[in-house]
């Protein structure tokens, strides 16, 4: 049947599955991403759906990775196609030589494949129907039988997705057993009726090592409850939702007293956006530590706040897992498009700190060191996630936590110091560093009271409209932004293994693609110097990159280059040095994108590649 | 200006509270509103309920919006921290204070476009999540500092100061925060302080969401004549429903009132209220006969004042939400990091 040979790969290939949302389809996907695991193969699973609650088509991809390459690859070598609406599609994803996985209980006029890929057809329906009889039940079990399929297609170990069962239906025997049930009809169908294993396969290894696997929002909400954020108030909004609920479900285990089973902690759910922030702000002016968790469209809501806390100097953490804008855009696809919006959010003269985790081992880092940042600079710290590390797996390394850390509380005055005479300007710069003290409302009898305002004033926190006055707190707020250059996490720089004239900057969710396409760069005789870029205001060290490269690459998920526009603006540097990579279609950025449009480039500078010059 | 130090000498013979605290102490800095506003009167009222309650002043916060009746928390209470926050949205930042230190006193100041325009949704909110807080929106019906456009709760009818006739039907924010539950419902006139003090003290003294809608006339731009908020409309349409002396550590039974005309309600404070009833059958522990009361009076014009509803054992947003008695502010990581072996559990359960 198959004009092209057979796809024929060892723990290097990707597995997409098409089902219709609500079908129950998403935690049988991902057990087969988790029993790969388990043969300690890494794997990097994406969701990919609509905004929709029941009936619209959704895809899971599995990309089975031995060498440990997380991001997006693109193509698609087994197809499982559930979904007859998009089956025309998915089978035309297919790569030449490919599989494609299906249902085969009707049968299917031929044109309705190819003849260039496998088809594999198990009549997963007239199991189920043959063995069950409650429709849930067809529905559900239908979804473990194909995984059973798929495990002896793929020469897949029983015994690991046994385990896994046995660790979901812990306690709950009677599902226990029967899903074990449906995994041998659908394994024991396979190994009777087809040729298996077939030539993609699945082999023990031992890749993983100690690597944990976390969704970006639940490792940003840990590190919150590990940061010691007492106060959540959020509006539900994709892609973020799942991190006010994981922070409820974390402190439900973690934050309560033992003794008297009471909260250490105040979650609300606003009205809106502008609720959520306020609350944040309020909290945070009252000295406790507060978060919410948004999109962009929240945080076009949340500017008119975002310079209150600007000038008036009052922490918050604002956790915005990026969608595709403007607007509603695709609320369930990712980009990185708010880097400008969040930098510069609100009216006047305003700047932010940005933090941007690769991964969700620093989604928890950065969002724990994102209240001490809040505390310590009296001001808005936004931490830069997106849907392609917030509602993913992602393979990682584990979270880690210094149990001799204390919070840094930042200038915070005391009644003790009050009373010793120190001197209290709310606005008063006493270290040099742009940071003033503040005090908690209902410190001191006497002493230390001020009115905050989003109207000017003076260094004691006195209303004024004096342009001195004015200008004066302003260019303090500039001293406070430079000392935030050295507290933020620095930038880290990884050289091509000979010297170069061009280099590549890149941040967040684009880390693991642009880790692969380095490779096949190299493949190609390019060599590139590396910045991940981690913060913003930038460290001194993008410019002495900049200063160090003729050319430099800045890869991003947005159509207007921002990061680019970013560095050009706050580095003062000639725009044609930096050459946009810009990938913006809604899906997580692939090695193949980037390692063409840089490959090209280089070749359209002509370029010799060195390897050639050598030989 | 609020620049202008107001002097801080006092005569000595000051008579003080049971802190013994002066009125002095809790004054502000001098008020920059229009001679004559009825914002003033209610500032002094505020500055009178927390003497008659020996508060200790640096125990209030005072949180704000924008407009005419915000600025005034910096003329009362001048050694609590203030917050004079975004247009409509003291209720948020009164919202998140409180959750993080239920110790302190919340006194949350706004006005009719602060809460009944821009900030409706996040005064209706509050008040439904009954944060405790005394809640009071100087209501003057108009746009003061932006020179006198209509505000939401300006009655269809009414004229403007240059003669514009008012099509729009008015927001009854007591009304509203019946409906929402509030657990303390007033109005009053702020040219009635004898009416408003122990108002404003009864509210601060109750726990749960309080609400006090204040008539306080423009004088600038809302004090003429087909106005429904002037000094003169407003006095010629009170209908006061009861007044009340609050009375702590002290019993109000003892105060010789004529028999069947007083009802006593006792606080989950302890604190005592003696309301001296005006109208005979009105019963402030109805809530739906609030409303109905409400509406047949505002239909014949009438503007009902006193207290209009009070649950004594109301719950707060902090019982809703079952917090620790210990402000969130002062939790350290001891208390709040589950630590490092907690997280190598985690790790464990993610492989």
């Amino acid at each position: 049947m198959s004009d092209k040979k057979p796809i024929s790969s060892v723990n290097d290939f990707v597995v997409r599955f098409a089902n219709v949302n609500g079908s129950g389809s998403a935690s049988a996907n991902e057990m087969f991403a988790r029993a790969i695991l388990r043969h300690g193969v890494p794997v990097s699973p994406r969701n990919i759906f609509p905004s929709n609650i029941q009936g619209l088509p959704t895809w899971y991809e599995v990309r089975v990775t031995e060498d440990g390459h997380l991001g997006a690859r693109g193509g698609v070598d087994m197809m499982v196609a559930m979904n007859p609406q998009t089956w025309d599609k998915d089978v035309a994803g297919i790569e030449p030589g490919g599989y494609l996985f299906y249902d085969s209980t009707k049968p299917m006029p031929s044109t309705k494949f190819r003849d260039d890929i496998n088809v594999i057809g198990v009549p997963l329906t007239a199991i189920t129907n043959s063995t069950y009889t409650d429709p849930r039940q067809r529905q559900l079990f239908k979804n473990i039988i194909y995984l059973g399929a798929l495990s002896a297609l793929l020469d897949m170990d029983p015994k690991l997705i046994e385990q896994l069962i046995g660790e979901q239906y812990k306690g709950k025997e009677k599902l226990l057993s029967s899903n074990v049930h449906a995994l041998h009809l659908g394994r024991d169908w396979a190994l009777s009726n087809l040729k298996c294993p077939i030539g993609l396969r699945v082999k023990k290894s031992d890749k993983v090592g100690d690597r944990i696997f976390i969704e970006g929002n639940s490792a940003a909400a840990l590190g919150a409850v590990y940061g010691g954020a007492t106060v959540c108030a959020w509006y539900p909004i994709t892609p973020s939702s799942s991190v006010a609920e994981a922070f409820t479900a974390h402190c439900k285990k973690y934050r309560h007293d033992p003794e008297t089973g009471k909260a250490k902690y105040a979650i609300v759910q606003g009205e809106d956006e502008l609720a959520s922030i306020g609350i944040v702000i309020g909290a945070s002016w009252n000295g406790a530590r507060a978060f919410t968790a948004t999109s962009g469209p929240g945080i076009s809501l949340m500017t008119e706040f975002i310079g209150l806390s600007y000038f008036a100097e009052i922490p918050a953490v604002i956790m915005n897992i990026q969608r595709a804008g403007p607007s509603t855009g695709m609320p369930t696809r990712t980009q990185q498009c708010d880097i400008i919006a969040c930098a510069y959010a609100s009216h006047g003269d305003t700047k932010h700190v940005l933090l941007f985790p690769e991964d969700p081992a620093e989604a928890f880092e950065f969002a724990a060191a994102a209240f001490d940042l809040a505390e310590r600079l009296q001001t808005t710290i936004f931490l830069m996630l997106d849907l392609d590390i917030g509602m993913n797996h992602r393979l990682c390394r584990p979270l880690k936590w210094d149990d001799s850390k204390q919070y840094d509380r930042g200038k915070v005055m005391t009644a003790e110091m009050l009373d010793e005479g120190r001197d209290f300007g709310r606005y008063l710069d006493v270290d040099g560093d742009g940071i003033p003290y503040r005090t908690y409302p209902g410190t001191h009898p006497t002493k230390g009271s001020y009115f905050t305002r989003g109207t000017s004033r003076d260094r004691y926190a006195r209303y004024s409209e004096e342009g001195s006055v004015y200008a004066d707190n302003m260019q303090r707020l500039v001293r406070k932004f430079e000392t935030a250059q050295d507290l933020v996490p620095r930038p880290l720089q990884a050289n091509a293994e000979r010297p170069t004239k061009y280099g590549v900057i890149y941040f967040g969710s684009t880390s693991p693609a642009m880790d692969e396409a380095i490779g096949l760069l190299e493949a190609r005789g390019h060599q590139l110097d590396r910045l991940r870029i981690r913060a913003f205001p930038f460290h001194s060290s993008v410019a002495s990159f900049l200063a160090e490269h003729d050319f430099v690459y800045v890869v991003e998920q947005n159509r207007d280059s921002q990061l680019r526009q970013l560095i050009v603006n706050e580095n003062g540097i000639d725009p044609v040095r930096l050459v946009p990579i810009v990938h913006y279609d809604g899906t997580p950025i692939t090695a193949r994108f980037i390692a063409k449009a840089i490959g090209d480039h280089q070749d359209h500078l002509k370029v010799t590649p060195l390897r050639k010059a050598v030989s | 200006m609020t620049y202008i130090a107001k002097p801080k000498f006092h005569h000595p013979g000051l008579k003080k509270n049971a802190l013994g605290y002066t009125h002095r102490d809790y004054e502000g800095k001098i008020s920059t509103l229009c001679a004559g506003c009825g914002h003033d009167s209610i500032t002094a009222s505020i500055i009178e309920a927390c003497y008659e309650l020996s508060i200790e002043p640096h125990r209030v916060a005072k949180i704000s919006g924008i407009g005419c009746s915000s600025k005034t928390p910096d003329y009362f209470l001048g050694n609590s921290h203030g917050f004079n926050s975004v247009h409509g949205r003291m209720p948020s930042v009164l919202t998140g204070a409180n959750l993080a230190n239920r110790d302190l006193i919340y006194l949350g100041v706004s006005g009719d476009g602060d809460s009944a325009s821009i900030g409706f949704g996040q005064f209706a909110h509050s008040i439904r999540r009954g944060v405790n807080m005394t809640y009071i929106v100087e209501n003057n019906g108009v746009y003061g500092l932006t020179k006198g456009q209509f505000s939401a709760t300006a009655d269809r009818g009414s004229k403007s100061k240059k003669g514009v006739t008012n099509t729009d039907n008015a927001i009854d924010l007591v009304a509203i925060a019946l409906q929402l539950g509030a657990t303390f419902v007033a109005r009053s006139f702020s040219g009635d302080k004898t009416q408003l003090v122990p108002l404003i003290a009864a509210a601060i003294r109750h726990k749960g969401a309080s609400f006090i809608d204040v008539i306080s006339p423009c004088i600038a731009f809302n004090n003429h004549a087909g106005s429904t908020k002037s000094f003169d409309y407003v006095r010629e349409h009170n209908d006061a429903v009861n007044r009340l002396d609050v009375l702590v550590g002290r019993d109000p039974i003892a105060v010789d009132y004529a028999p069947g005309t007083v009802q006593v309600v006792e606080q989950h404070d302890g604190s005592k209220i003696a309301l001296r009833k005006i109208d005979a059958d009105y019963d402030p522990h109805d809530r739906l006969g609030a409303m109905t009361f409400l509406q047949k009076h505002a239909a014949k014009g009438q503007i009902v004042t006193g207290l209009l509803y009070v649950d004594p054992d109301a719950e707060d947003m902090h019982e809703h939400l079952n917090t620790v008695e210990t402000p969130l502010n002062s939790l350290e990581a001891d208390s709040l990091c589950p630590g490092s072996a907690v997280l190598d559990k985690i790790n464990a359960s993610l492989r």
